[in-house]
């Protein structure tokens, strides 16, 4: 069995594999069953030919910080050290290192699973999910156009660094950056004129032909199945 | 600012699908077919807008954007971040897979509340008016969106109370920096594009 073989490569099933399992996993309470997850999740993302991408463990939201340095001083608990007037808890040091293995184990399996896939492709996934089609053109729709407005705005990101523009903490670089939104908006806002303009010279009428996803191999679903099923074995032992 | 799967209880996760749902859902029955463009577009520029830093002091600050949305798309916000969102986790790994409701909700529900109330009259300013209006309305996004992100995580558990207390507080200079830029933003399209400042979704 080849390291692709252990995840499946039907889009249908990698959204419902990633999903299923990052929703037991994010219900495991335990530090034990928590750092098996994280162990699993690693495992499989280093058994994967391409380079792993560990750097998206690093991200951390502000509030997330705030949380695990200070849930070691608040929750109660039996005290381990202590920081002046503050006490570390054990509860509290248990509590923060469950959450981030459970947080890490859930970025690796959506980065694992998720990761590599084409929008376009998700899409399709979607609608054969039963996505409304609305939102699904929706979001094929703004796969393509990030990519336009990405370049567009980095033109217009070189065009001010070209005449001496440095991002500082003052009126001038909120202004500028309010206008660069603006023009941004503009520009895009033409654009989406042209496109709905040119979409129906060609007849739309809402709907783009899609192609029939074939049914994914047995073996895939297997491992799909292997994936959901151990998240749901931790968290049964979890629970235990 | 978006919450990552591990940290939610099942039923706040359950609630925000279900409140998301009904925000997109609403807002989908309103979207006509040649509407779907201009959403789209708007969606990614806020998507390239969120990825410039702005520079506030040693450290930065990622801009969102919920209060322009609200006025330049009213319900039509739902699905915007909806989609931003889900790109976002396949791109990037980060924000989540369970939380997409919850976060959709938190950023969602401030932005189209403020684009109903202030977007009428934003749109019957003069451009300094209309940026002024603009800035409580990027403010005021943040604020919401710091405000639910602190009810979401002290409905989810006792433990993260002492957090949610001060959540806002680590919001502040991004309020200070989205309602100015959002101001500068909103006079720029009143003076050039005053249209743009409306939610034409039929």
């Amino acid at each position: 069995m080849t390291p692709s073989m252990m995840l499946p490569q039907d889009p249908r099933l990698r959204l419902l594999t990633a999903f299923g399992a990052v929703l037991l996993v994010s219900q495991i309470g335990g530090l034990v069953t928590a750092l098996s997850a994280l162990a699993a999740a690693a495992a499989l993302t280093l058994a994967q030919p391409q380079r792993p991408g560990w750097r998206r463990l690093v991200h951390l939201e502000g509030f997330l910080i705030l949380l695990f340095v200070s849930l070691p001083f608040t929750v109660p608990g039996a005290p381990v050290a202590s920081l002046g007037p503050l006490t570390v808890s054990a509860e509290g040091l248990l509590l923060a290192a469950t959450l981030g293995a459970k947080v890490s184990a859930s970025v690796l399996v959506l980065t694992l699973l998720l990761g590599g896939l084409e929008p376009a492709r998700l899409g399709a996934a979607l609608a054969a999910l039963r996505v409304p089609e609305t939102l699904v053109r929706l979001f094929v729709a703004t796969a393509r156009y990030r990519v336009l407005i990405g370049d567009e705005a980095r033109r217009l990101g070189e065009a001010m660094h070209a005449r001496g523009f440095t991002p500082r903490t003052d009126r001038h670089t909120l202004r500028t950056y309010g206008w660069l939104i603006g023009m941004l908006l503009v520009r895009a806002l033409e654009r989406a004129e042209r496109v709905e303009e040119a979409m129906r010279c060609r007849g739309y009428t809402g709907r783009i032909p899609r192609l029939a996803a074939p049914r994914p191999a047995a073996r895939e679903i297997a491992a799909a199945g292997l994936i959901v099923a151990s998240a749901a074995a931790l968290l049964m032992v979890d629970r235990l | 600012m978006h919450i990552p799967d591990g940290i939610l209880s099942a039923p706040v996760l359950v609630g925000g699908a279900v409140a998301a749902a009904a925000g997109v859902g609403l807002a989908l029955r309103r979207i006509d077919e040649r509407a779907i463009p201009r959403v789209a577009i708007l969606a990614a520029v806020f998507f390239a807008g969120s990825l410039i830093a702005v520079p506030v002091g040693p450290s930065s600050v990622h801009l969102v954007f919920g209060g322009l949305m609200g006025v330049m798309l009213g319900l039509g916000i739902f699905p915007a971040v909806l989609v931003a969102l889900v790109l976002q986790a396949v791109l990037f790994g980060f924000g989540g897979l369970t939380t997409l409701g919850v976060n959709t909700f938190n950023i969602a529900l401030p932005g189209a509340l403020l684009g109903g109330l202030l977007g009428p009259m934003i749109r019957r300013a003069s451009p300094p008016g209309a940026a002024a209006l603009a800035a409580v309305a990027g403010a005021g996004s943040v604020v919401g969106n710091g405000v639910l992100v602190a009810l979401t995580l002290r409905l989810s558990s006792p433990d993260y109370a002492p957090v949610a207390s001060v959540v806002v507080a680590t919001y502040l200079p991004l309020v200070l920096v989205e309602g100015a830029i959002t101001a500068f933003a909103a006079g720029f399209l009143a003076r050039v594009k005053p249209d743009a400042l409306s939610p034409q979704l039929t």
